[in-house]
């Protein structure tokens, strides 16, 4: 299928002319960009003019209490919701004017990992993994051998065969992982992969998130409400070595890892840990105590 | 607050009919463009088709066993017993064949394809395939409309086929009349404006069963409990809107081809 969409990933040397006016030449393309973004559905608004952008390698954690539009703000963040006012950007192009025909080729760029894993149940493991490699007419024996690689990323490899009726809640997130992986995409959104789920569960999990940050460098939103996943995600590095997460030594965070909260729809906070945790906002103070 | 009920009611109404009418234009005029998923129309033709054929056949006999009962039990007040193989062959094929495969077919597929995209809408699967970059109207509603409209063609020629059977097999054995008259009455009697009412009222019948099935279900909300309700939605209006398009049909069609 033909599409508009440019096929190469945020450029730092070709940025987006629209954008030029709010900044120097010299900075990256966001990755996502998002402008007085309100969005209502029937009721009070749910976001209300949310301004943020994501840069390039960026991990951006998204805090907030349930039911406070987190999920919705990662929607809109790929086009599966349209906002009611202002305006999105996404790899420099706004999406908040395109026709949904046109955000498809867009989105096969993203990886979205959703809050149950939305796995197919009709499907095997392998053609969940493998959807849009199935949809693109890669073939049958290249596709195996990238499910394989994509489940021994997640350490899932012999579920390949099985239905996600007979997985875990958390192999099914581990899967919806994979799933998002296998097309090396250039943005991730995980839309809180360790709810719900057990504390040993979400560590392998966040190990997981964090072996994508440093591993492959992807920029990603992640949505949670538990703090002690998103401090481990900065208190953290892959070490590849060893094959496994292992702490930074004291006093150290990773700087790619910055922080987003929200309060009823408005964001109240951005920044780094440091500012997080010496943030004077009541509302913060009283969300990471 | 009477006045504002009835008001949000025919607004409600409007905007549904409005949605539906985008969606299965939308729905039909993916046929012409690409992606194209020739593999997701074969499994739905081999669900629909194949899958219903035995309520299709079993409807089609006995309904055509039933007509000739009545009917005979009336003839015979007249000693024309001999048209009832006249009798049954045209009511099926211009009438009661389409209408009731339609309606059988979408007792079960409507409300399948309703409570399977429904079940996909709430668990977020829906989402997921778009978030995939793939467009569910043409991975699911298309591929559903066209396999609905070729199967529900040749079931209503198996119901069409099996009624007259049906009658054939009331009429020799309970009826203890001439099977032969039966069949040579219920053969001659057919003309062709007769076949092609019947034939194309179940064109019209498979859309309707397959958009509105698919309609209700990706407009699911509220749970399990909004994929009943939407299952119930699907089965009662296409129900209901086959057999206003079939009166519509038979209107248009009775003036094209006006009986001799």
């Amino acid at each position: 299928m033909s599409s508009p969409i440019p096929s190469a990933g945020p450029d730092p040397a070709r940025p987006d002319p629209a954008l030029l006016g709010a900044q120097t030449t010299t900075e990256p393309v966001p990755v996502v960009a998002f402008r007085n973004v309100s969005i209502a559905f029937a009721g009070p608004p749910v976001l209300k003019d949310i301004t943020f952008s994501l840069a390039p390698g960026e991990t951006r954690i998204l805090l907030g209490p349930a039911g406070v539009g987190k999920s919705v703000l990662l929607k809109l963040c790929n086009g599966l919701l349209w906002p009611d006012r202002g305006s999105i950007q996404l790899f420099g192009q706004d999406i908040t004017s395109m026709h949904e025909r046109d955000l498809f080729p867009l989105r096969t760029r993203i990886g979205m990992v959703f809050q149950e894993g939305a796995l197919f149940d009709s499907l095997t493991v392998r053609d969940n993994v493998a959807y849009q490699l199935i949809q693109e007419k890669v073939a049958d024996e290249e596709i195996d051998v990238r499910v394989r690689e994509a489940l021994t990323f997640v350490g899932l490899e012999r579920t390949f065969a099985m239905f996600p009726s007979s997985l875990s809640g958390g192999m099914r997130r581990r899967v919806a992982i994979a799933r998002a992986l296998i097309n090396h995409p250039d943005f991730l959104l995980y839309d809180s992969p360790t709810g719900g789920l057990d504390p040993v569960t979400s560590t392998t999990i966040i190990e997981l998130i964090i072996k994508q940050r440093d591993v492959h460098h992807t920029p990603s939103i992640l949505v949670t409400h538990r703090l002690q996943d998103a401090f481990t995600l900065c208190s953290h590095r892959y070490d590849i070595e060893q094959g496994r997460m292992v702490p930074l030594p004291k006093g150290q965070t990773d700087q790619t890892t910055t922080f987003m909260m929200l309060d009823e729809g408005r964001l109240v906070f951005s920044g780094s840990l440091h500012d997080l945790i010496h943030s004077e906002n009541p509302f913060v103070q009283e969300f990471i105590e | 607050m009477a006045i504002s009920r009835i008001e949000d009611t025919v607004k409600g109404l409007v905007l549904t009919i409005q949605d539906y009418s985008l969606f299965a234009w939308r729905a039909f005029m993916n046929l012409y463009s690409e992606p194209r998923y020739w593999a997701d129309y074969l499994i739905q033709a081999d669900i629909i088709g194949v899958g219903s054929t035995a309520i299709v056949l079993l409807s089609g006999f006995f309904t055509g066993g039933v007509l000739a009962l009545q009917s005979a039990a009336t003839l015979s007040q007249f000693g024309a017993t001999a048209v009832t193989g006249q009798f049954v062959s045209i009511t099926m094929i211009r009438e009661l064949g389409p209408v009731l495969s339609g309606i059988m077919v979408a007792g079960r597929n409507a409300s399948s394809m309703a409570s399977e995209l429904g079940s996909m809408v709430v668990t977020e699967q829906i989402d997921a395939m778009r978030a995939l970059g793939v467009d569910p109207m043409r991975k699911l509603v298309t591929p559903r409309i066209f396999a609905c409209i070729s199967m529900l063609f040749f079931l209503t020629i198996v119901a069409d086929a099996f009624g007259i059977v049906g009658g054939g097999a009331v009429t020799v054995f309970l009826n203890h009349q001439n099977g032969t008259q039966y069949f040579s009455k219920a053969w001659e009697s057919l003309r062709y404006p007769d076949i092609i009412q019947g034939l194309v009222k179940p064109l019209f019948s498979g859309y309707i069963i397959a958009s509105v099935g698919c309609f209700y279900g990706l407009r699911t909300t509220g749970g399990t409990e909004g994929v009943g309700r939407s299952t119930i939605q699907a089965v009662v209006n296409s129900s209901v809107l086959i057999i206003l398009v079939d009166f519509l049909l038979t209107r248009v069609l009775l003036a094209f081809f006006p009986p001799i």
